[in-house]
């Protein structure tokens, strides 16, 4: 017991850096998919007015008096201390319903010199005031926790009655682009296991002194930066760049071919720079295989292409499987090399999430993009481990 | 002899809490710019002869922008930036948000002496720029002369580079497809106007390359991936200039904006931000800005002596203004969330 103890201290310290410097973080981040924080401080009222509200008539007085109130009082809070409350809460409602970017700070101005009843008051400042759908979108962002955003990257969202409706066609945009990663993921495996494979067998079969050139060669992409290979393929596929005028210059064609921005660009860099992550794998457990077997194989009667298929690939499938695994999920992740090679129809889940964080700085619909990458990848490794098992995993 | 002591120890006293004071209240002027060349040239024409001028020490910083990080200044409460220049996005939030001090305009002159444009509730302009439409005289010696021909794959084969993203790019499809441009954001404020400029937007998907630096254009004409493209008129320009290109800016219908002089909410240097702010806003001192890069003055009057090369590439000459549209902040604001969303469906269709 006091062994298992003193063990589970030693431990310890990694355990509190993987929960302080990983898990809190990213679940901190991961959480801001779902909560609800910036609309409930500005309309404490409102919201719990809105509670009990049923959604399709318009709301009673009680909601514009409490709306009024609510606003004045965050206003005057917002001027003392610089705070943009009210701004916060406007960009996330112009998330649900287009306009209140300017119409909750508009009306704020306007309601703290404005006399008589709320709600003509309300009306009198904007007209929009007067239809369920913008009521709606406050009583949904009340909080502290609500699905918006979590439908929103599935192309759903709520309708006035709280039911689960599609998102308009020309809003529905996350589906295809899950699967579009998920395509360029399981291409680049492919492609580079289609390279690796053959690759890895040379290394594991060459005489001993080739060896360290081919690791070196191999491991040589490793030491040069992903951005700064990146780069150096633009400067390889532009329209007047060297592969381009090599091609001109062999007369093999006369027209230059329009290689950058498209999926081809993207997945020949992908290649170049998981390959690696591929050849290591399958050579470690090549070079881990007792090559008597096949040649036993062989002595017994069997071709070379049947012991290497009934034999030597059997042996060899836990450094593919580990390899096919490091790749597709690395390849989920990218984004530089999409946003500088490919178009606009080769971008993945990740430039959505950049593009939500830093250019919109609409966190939560980041976080709720991460949450669906980071589900994606739950899945595929749930079923590698359902289908091949992790027992067989083994790295180099 | 001993009242005189004490006498000298209070004045000492007094001293040394005044100077304590001091250092706690009086820190120096700092301006916030944008930084790199455009900095450098701030510096030499605005910052360094302001110090000699008023005999008072000036300090720099830089930013990238975003809100954001003004907001973090104000509710740290510990806010030292005084002086900060902002794009007009920034100047509109910052200000419903109570970011920045209303600007007084006695102090530096009154509001007539600038053009319209320039001012707001609680900034001056300093600059304004422009997206214009660029080509490569090298390649295409008269390039397209409006939008319209921008859109027009058989009289200009090849790819066109356009800002990823719907600002800018919608209202350049409308002004092709014909709207004028008085009528633009009233077109675009409806949904059949939004399915107008994205229509127009199809009829050339396919030979579209989009860029999102404000680099990229004058790179992707370089290396002649794009036959023409949408760029900010400050960098086409940089490039004839600086890496001796031959680009052709097309002004027709050019689509503006401006960066404004804002000062900090609370800053114990309002007076000397004010003081600063009427410094660079006088004609003759604009004037000199846009003689190392191509920026519009915002003071009229400033670019009354200019030469003719020089006025040539500003966006704020009388024959390049003309038709021009400034982007409308206001309506971006409301629109874009849901536009960026219709335009990412769109693009990656």
């Amino acid at each position: 017991m006091s062994a298992r103890w003193k063990a589970a201290a030693l431990v310890a310290p990694l355990l509190l850096f993987l929960l302080l410097v990983f898990v809190a973080p990213i679940g901190t981040f991961l959480f801001r998919a779902v909560q609800e924080a910036d609309v409930a401080p500005v309309l404490p009222r409102t919201v719990s007015v809105l509670a009990d509200w049923n959604g399709a008539a318009m709301p009673g007085d009680a909601a514009f008096t409490a709306l009024a109130k609510d606003l004045r009082e965050a206003r005057t809070r917002d001027q003392e201390t610089g705070g943009g409350a009210i701004a916060r809460a406007a960009a996330r409602l112009n998330a649900d319903w287009p306009g209140f970017r300017s119409l909750l700070p508009m009306t704020a101005r306007r309601i703290a010199a404005a006399e008589g009843p709320p709600r003509e008051a309300l009306l009198s400042i904007s007209e929009d005031w007067g239809t369920p759908a913008v009521w709606g979108a406050i009583r949904r962002a009340g909080g502290p926790v609500s699905d918006f955003n979590l439908l929103a990257v599935l192309d759903l969202k709520r309708d006035a009655a709280g039911g689960i409706t599609a998102a308009p066609a020309d809003e529905a945009i996350f589906r295809g682009i899950l699967w579009r990663t998920l395509w360029i993921g399981a291409l680049a495996t492919v492609i580079c296991l289609a390279i690796g494979y053959p690759l890895a067998w040379l290394m594991a079969t060459a005489p001993p002194r080739w060896v360290p050139f081919l690791v070196a060669g191999v491991m040589l992409p490793f030491w040069t930066s992903l951005i700064v290979r990146t780069a150096a393929w633009m400067v390889l596929l532009q329209r007047e760049g060297v592969v381009n005028a090599a091609l001109q210059a062999t007369h093999l064609i006369t027209e230059p071919l329009p290689l950058l921005f498209n999926r081809g660009a993207v997945l020949l860099a992908m290649v170049h720079i998981l390959l690696p992550f591929m050849v290591l794998p399958i050579y470690g457990s090549l070079r881990a295989l007792d090559w008597r077997l096949p040649r036993a194989a062989m002595s017994l009667g069997a071709s070379p292409l049947r012991s290497f298929l009934r034999v030597s690939l059997p042996l060899s499938l836990p450094g593919v499987g580990a390899g096919c695994l490091l790749v597709f999920i690395q390849a989920l992740g990218f984004y530089v090399t999409p946003a500088l090679l490919g178009g606009a129809n080769d971008q993945m889940v990740p430039y959505f999430v950049a593009f939500y964080a830093s250019r919109t700085v609409n966190w939560g619909m980041a976080a709720a993009l991460s949450v669906l990458l980071l589900l994606a990848v739950v899945l595929v490794v749930a079923l590698y481990g359902r289908l091949v098992g992790f027992s067989k995993v083994r790295t180099a | 002899m001993l009242r005189r002591g004490m006498g000298a120890m209070v004045a000492l006293g007094a001293v040394l809490l005044a100077a304590g004071g001091a250092l706690a209240q009086g820190r120096d002027l700092t301006v916030v710019s944008w930084g790199g060349a455009y900095q450098d040239a701030q510096r030499d024409i605005f910052f360094r002869p302001f110090q000699q001028d008023t005999k008072s020490r000036l300090l720099e910083e830089t930013w990238d922008g975003g809100v954001g990080v003004l907001r973090a200044k104000i509710q740290s409460g510990a806010n030292n930036w005084d002086v900060v220049q902002v794009e007009s996005e920034e100047l509109l939030i910052g200000c419903e948000e109570g970011l920045f001090e209303k600007m007084d305009w006695s102090a530096i002159g009154g509001k007539e002496r600038f053009i319209p444009s320039a001012v707001h509730e609680c900034g001056v302009g300093n600059i304004l720029y422009s997206f214009v439409l660029a080509y490569d005289k090298a390649r295409t010696p008269t390039g397209p002369a409006n939008w319209a021909e921008f859109f027009d794959t058989r009289k200009f084969p090849g790819k066109r580079g356009l800002r990823r993203g719907p600002k800018a790019t919608l209202e350049i499809a409308l002004l092709a497809d014909g709207v004028p441009p008085g009528e633009v954001y009233k077109v675009l404020g409806t949904n059949a106007g939004v399915d107008r400029a994205f229509r127009k937007l199809d009829s050339i998907k396919g030979d579209l390359i989009w860029w999102e630096r404000g680099s990229q254009p004058a790179q992707l004409l370089a290396s002649g991936e794009v036959v023409t493209t949408v760029g900010y008129n400050g960098r086409i320009t940089a490039a004839n200039q600086g890496d001796g290109r031959n680009f052709g800016i097309t002004w027709a219908n050019n689509l503006f904006t401006l960066d404004s002089w804002v000062v900090m909410k609370g800053t114990p240097n309002k007076d000397k931000a004010l003081q600063f702010i009427n410094f660079v806003t006088q004609p003759a001192r604009q004037a000199e800005l846009p003689q190392r890069i191509p920026y519009g003055p915002t003071v009229k009057g400033a670019q009354d002596g200019l030469p003719p090369a020089v006025l040539a590439n500003l966006p704020t000459a009388p024959a390049n203004a003309e038709g021009a549209l400034q982007l409308s902040d206001q309506f971006w604001l409301d629109n874009l969330d849901k536009l960026n969303q219709r335009f990412n469906t769109w693009v990656a269709r």
